[in-house]
């Protein structure tokens, strides 16, 4: 390559097509389109679902039925109709599994072209995978080794059924069935998710991770995820999603639930990669996301997320510091480009005393995207010697992109101390040329760049997710990443 | 009858009062349909969201206070900066009084709005620049539409005017609760160059809501110099909407220093429309109590090669509470912008409350962007070491506080005007600075 410049860059974004668009034919057993009080009991009854839970998912109905969708966020789009929208898409043959080769080898296939490779994780990453193909779990793996420690990790689904009484007590308490408009939604429909517990003092030796994929056209899908650390365990969860390429607008609006109990431990860890729409802004998932955790005393949540994809983003991990000591952090890589919009951050809420916070927010903005921080820190009157610090950084590459930033800084204690700092800006000719100089090429200063500009954030994700996370901010912006 | 009605009922007697034939008038009445649209505002608006008017609303608010009681230079003296010889505009109950004025058409005007609405002299300027800049909001549009009466202020071509122009408003308190709606006007031609002081004073300890709205003009490498004291009677309010319209290479810089009132909401709007401007927007808020005070600034960079230098420092005590909600928008166009914003914030109490909004909307890549905000406390060690020097624990508190408003003070170029803040933040504090500046 001749000379590469911040201009084939741009170019190249522009007109790099998504890389994991592809569409596995497996026969769905999908339900017809709409919503009512009948679709919800039709859900819970197919899955076989207590009478609690059926009263619970209709509660949220209704709850949701009195919504009206927000609007405040910085984002537009066509708001979706609920009742075009299948609430129920299960892969036909659910086959009980005991090893990988009874997996259906269609299946197989989907997750090479993804990169993952069961075996291959199982072997050599250590890592158990609960994966979601539209809705149902069909392959979860590991489960013994889990079980020897005592920690329960499956399909939130079969989690109702052998479980009733961990699930009943933890689910919805962090975000209730009326939180908010796209959380009631989820709460009356949910398909499936992952349901996680480690026991008292447990520290979970792997990686615990779900792979996440909207496969049926014009089937939303609603996730659910509940991760409780009882006191003094230790679980580090990852997430990450790739969806085919569609054209109408798919909804994905999923719930994360995260209890961590006194001494307890969470790493969230997410990859997102959902398609987001072509270079003319055409298709693309809708990401509504809500997602919460609660720490207890001397409990600490720590959120991490690489964010590339989705037409339309709106997700906002949070953390309630309700006991004393507690820590929440925050770190945040969101890229946009072509016609995507995110509207992402976090919520720390300070509770108990001597909480403590970290937000480090990095937004990268190509294309014609907008890629906006929204972000609230909240000190209570009783929380004495809170600490927070909030860094939110934004790149912009071309002059038809956006960055913004919405922090809500809200302190009702004078022993607080916060600290927030927001700067925007390009990658500077001089940078470019201070690596030219010392016989970096552009490409690859501008990879150095990108890679230190993420760096903070990158660095906080786990070895085996790393590779991955590399991996989609090459797509998102190749050319540019190693 | 609710405020909302009262204001909109006695549109029609307001109307006996002034020309209803002219285009001011169309104007008007637009801004009332507006204001009959939109209402007051109420915390459900992203924008007020931590400001609520309701308390205020509850007065039964007399909208044409009587013509003002006579006052006696005397009692009202100290509220001027005196010192210094200075034009004034001056007024009581929102009507002019000529005997505390100083006002001037020598080569420039500084005068009446009154005047300058009626009379044709003014009509070319009035048409080029009356709510021209101001947003149509709420609080605006109520302004516009029973707009009679304010400083009116016209610079000309290379002058550089050579006393700062004191306006002031006096409330006398001669009804339980009064309602006064000042419009300001200020254009700066090309090249010339003005200071002005802002202050609104209530007499008495009966409420007071003041809805005020300035329009200001900047043309071509005109500087604009401007001081807003805010330090009125707990029972005051006041609604400050301050709109500037720069273009090239003018300089516009607004100090805001609040430390009294009751509710205190600055609605500070910049606009620029040209390169190589500079717009410098900074203010301290010192305030105890129940007192509660609200920035929302906007810096709208709308060319290339423009700056914005925003630096608020804020120290609340008591139950007191502040709100900072700055906004830079750069838009596309705006490439090689710098945009500084720093907010800084000092809780004195436990039940003092900040809610702190610095917003960046940015759509040009070649810029330099930043804001940052801060809420915490006193250097512990700092006090130490001054108590070890003999310095009490009370003034070595004052210090800090003071050294921590002053990178705000330093950019005041009226000297008096900063002697005056001085004392009044040393009032404020409950301390003996010990020295001048």
């Amino acid at each position: 390559m001749s000379k590469y410049t911040e201009e084939d860059l741009e170019q190249e974004l522009k007109t790099k097509e998504y890389e994991y668009g592809f569409y596995t034919d497996i026969e769905s057993e999908t339900f017809a389109k709409g919503l009512n009080e009948d679709v919800v009991r039709a859900i819970s009854k197919k899955k076989n679902e207590p009478e609690w839970m059926t009263e619970w998912r209709l509660e949220a109905y209704r709850v949701w039925e009195k919504m009206t969708e927000p609007d405040w966020a910085n984002v537009k789009y066509p708001k979706p109709d609920f009742q075009e929208i299948a609430y129920y898409s299960a892969p036909k043959k659910k086959p009980k599994l005991n090893s990988l080769d009874e997996v259906d080898p269609d299946l197989l296939e989907t997750f090479k072209k993804l990169g993952i490779s069961i075996d291959e994780q199982k072997k050599l990453a250590n890592v158990a995978v609960d994966i979601v193909m539209d809705s149902v779990s069909v392959a979860t793996t590991f489960k013994k080794t889990l079980g020897e420690k005592g920690i329960i990790f499956m399909p939130i689904s079969e989690a109702i059924q052998e479980y009733p009484e961990l699930v009943k007590k933890y689910l919805g308490t962090v975000v209730p069935t009326s939180d908010n408009f796209y959380a009631a939604l989820n709460s009356a429909v949910f398909s499936d998710g992952s349901f996680c517990y480690i026991p008292k003092g447990v520290k979970c030796p792997m990686e615990l991770s779900t792979y996440f994929r909207i496969n049926e056209g014009g089937t939303g899908q609603f996730e659910r995820t509940l991760v409780v650390a009882d006191k003094g365990s230790y679980v580090s969860y990852l997430e990450g999603c790739t969806a085919p390429q569609r054209d109408e607008n798919q909804l994905h609006a999923a719930v994360v639930e995260l209890i961590a109990m006194d001494d307890a431990e969470i790493k969230y860890s997410t990859v997102q990669n959902w398609f987001p729409g072509d270079e003319n802004g055409k298709g693309g998932v809708f990401n509504f996301v809500t997602k919460r955790g609660l720490c207890e005393t001397n409990a600490k949540i720590s959120w991490t997320q690489v964010e590339t994809g989705s037409a339309v983003t709106w997700k906002y991990p949070s953390c309630i510091l309700k006991g004393n000591n507690s820590v929440g952090e925050f770190y945040s890589i969101a890229v946009t480009n072509h016609f995507q919009q995110a509207d992402t951050g976090t919520k720390m809420i300070h509770l108990g005393k001597n909480t403590k916070s970290t937000i480090i927010s990095k937004g990268i903005s190509a294309g014609q995207s907008q890629n906006s921080y929204r972000g609230l820190v909240q000190i209570n009157s009783r929380a004495e010697n809170a600490r927070n610090f909030s860094q939110c950084d934004s790149l912009l590459m071309g002059n038809v992109c956006g960055a913004h930033t919405f922090p809500y800084i809200e302190t009702k204690n004078k022993s607080a101390q916060i600290e927030h700092e927001a700067t925007t800006s390009k990658i500077g000719e001089d940078q470019l040329f201070y690596c030219n100089q010392r016989g970096i090429d552009t490409e690859k200063a501008i990879a150095l760049i990108v890679n230190g500009f993420s760096k903070e954030v990158l660095n906080k994700l786990p070895m085996e997710f790393a590779v991955e996370a590399q991996k989609l901010l090459e797509i998102s912006l190749e050319g540019s990443v190693g | 009858m609710e405020l909302k009605d009262k204001l909109l009922s006695s549109y029609v007697a307001f109307e006996d009062n002034v020309d209803t034939n002219s285009e001011i008038h169309d104007i008007r009445s637009k801004a009332l349909e507006n204001f009959d649209k939109l209402g007051f505002p109420s915390k459900k608006l992203e924008t007020w969201k931590y400001t609520s008017l309701n308390s205020l609303l509850k007065n039964d608010f007399s909208i044409f206070p009587d013509r003002g009681r006579a006052v006696a230079l005397a009692d009202v003296k100290q509220y001027f900066i005196h010192d210094i010889d200075t034009y004034k505009v001056v007024f009581i109950d929102g009507k002019y009084s000529s005997f505390l004025s100083a006002t001037t058409h020598e080569n420039f005007d500084v005068c009446l709005m009154s005047s300058a609405l009626n009379k044709s002299k003014y009509k070319s300027v009035i048409e080029t620049y009356f709510n021209k800049v101001a947003k149509q909001d709420n609080l605006t549009s109520l302004n516009t539409a029973f707009a009679s009466e304010g400083a009116y202020i016209h610079i000309p071509k290379n002058i550089e005017v050579q006393k700062p122009i004191q306006i002031i408003n006096f409330t006398t308190g001669s009804e339980p609760a009064t309602m006064t709606q000042p419009r300001n006007l200020i254009v700066v031609e090309e090249n010339s160059h003005v200071q002005i002081i802002e202050r609104h004073q209530s007499l008495t300890s009966n409420a007071v809501l003041s809805n005020v709205v300035t329009e200001v003009f900047a043309a071509k490498s005109a500087t604009v110099d401007y001081y807003k004291i805010q330090d009125d009677h707990i029972n005051a309010s006041l609604v400050d909407n301050t709109y500037v319209n720069q273009k090239s290479n003018s300089v516009v810089s607004v100090h805001t220093f609040s430390f009294g009132g009751n509710i205190t909401r600055n609605n500070l709007n910049f606009y620029q429309n040209g390169e190589h401007i500079d717009s410098i927007l900074k203010g301290i808020t010192i305030i105890e109590g129940k007192q509660h005070v609200d920035h929302h600034t906007l810096v709208h960079h709308i060319e290339p090669n423009c700056e914005s230098h925003q630096d608020y420092k804020g120290i609340y005590d008591e139950r007191s509470t502040g709100v900072f909600n700055g906004k830079v928008i750069v838009e596309k166009e705006a490439q090689k912008t710098n945009a500084y914003q720093q907010n800084n914030n000092v809780l004195v109490s436990d039940k003092s409350t900040i809610n702190a909004k610095p917003q960046l909307e940015i759509f040009a890549d070649d810029v330099k962007c930043s804001h940052g905000c801060t809420i915490g406390q006193l250097d512990d060690d700092a006090l130490f070491y001054m108590q070890q020097r003999g310095i009490p624990k009370k003034e070595g508190r004052g210090l800090l506080m003071f050294a921590f408003a002053n990178t705000v003070l330093e950019s005041v170029k009226i000297p008096e005007v900063k002697s005056r803040i001085t004392k009044l933040i040393a009032n404020k504090l409950k301390v003996n600075i010990g020295f001048d500046l």
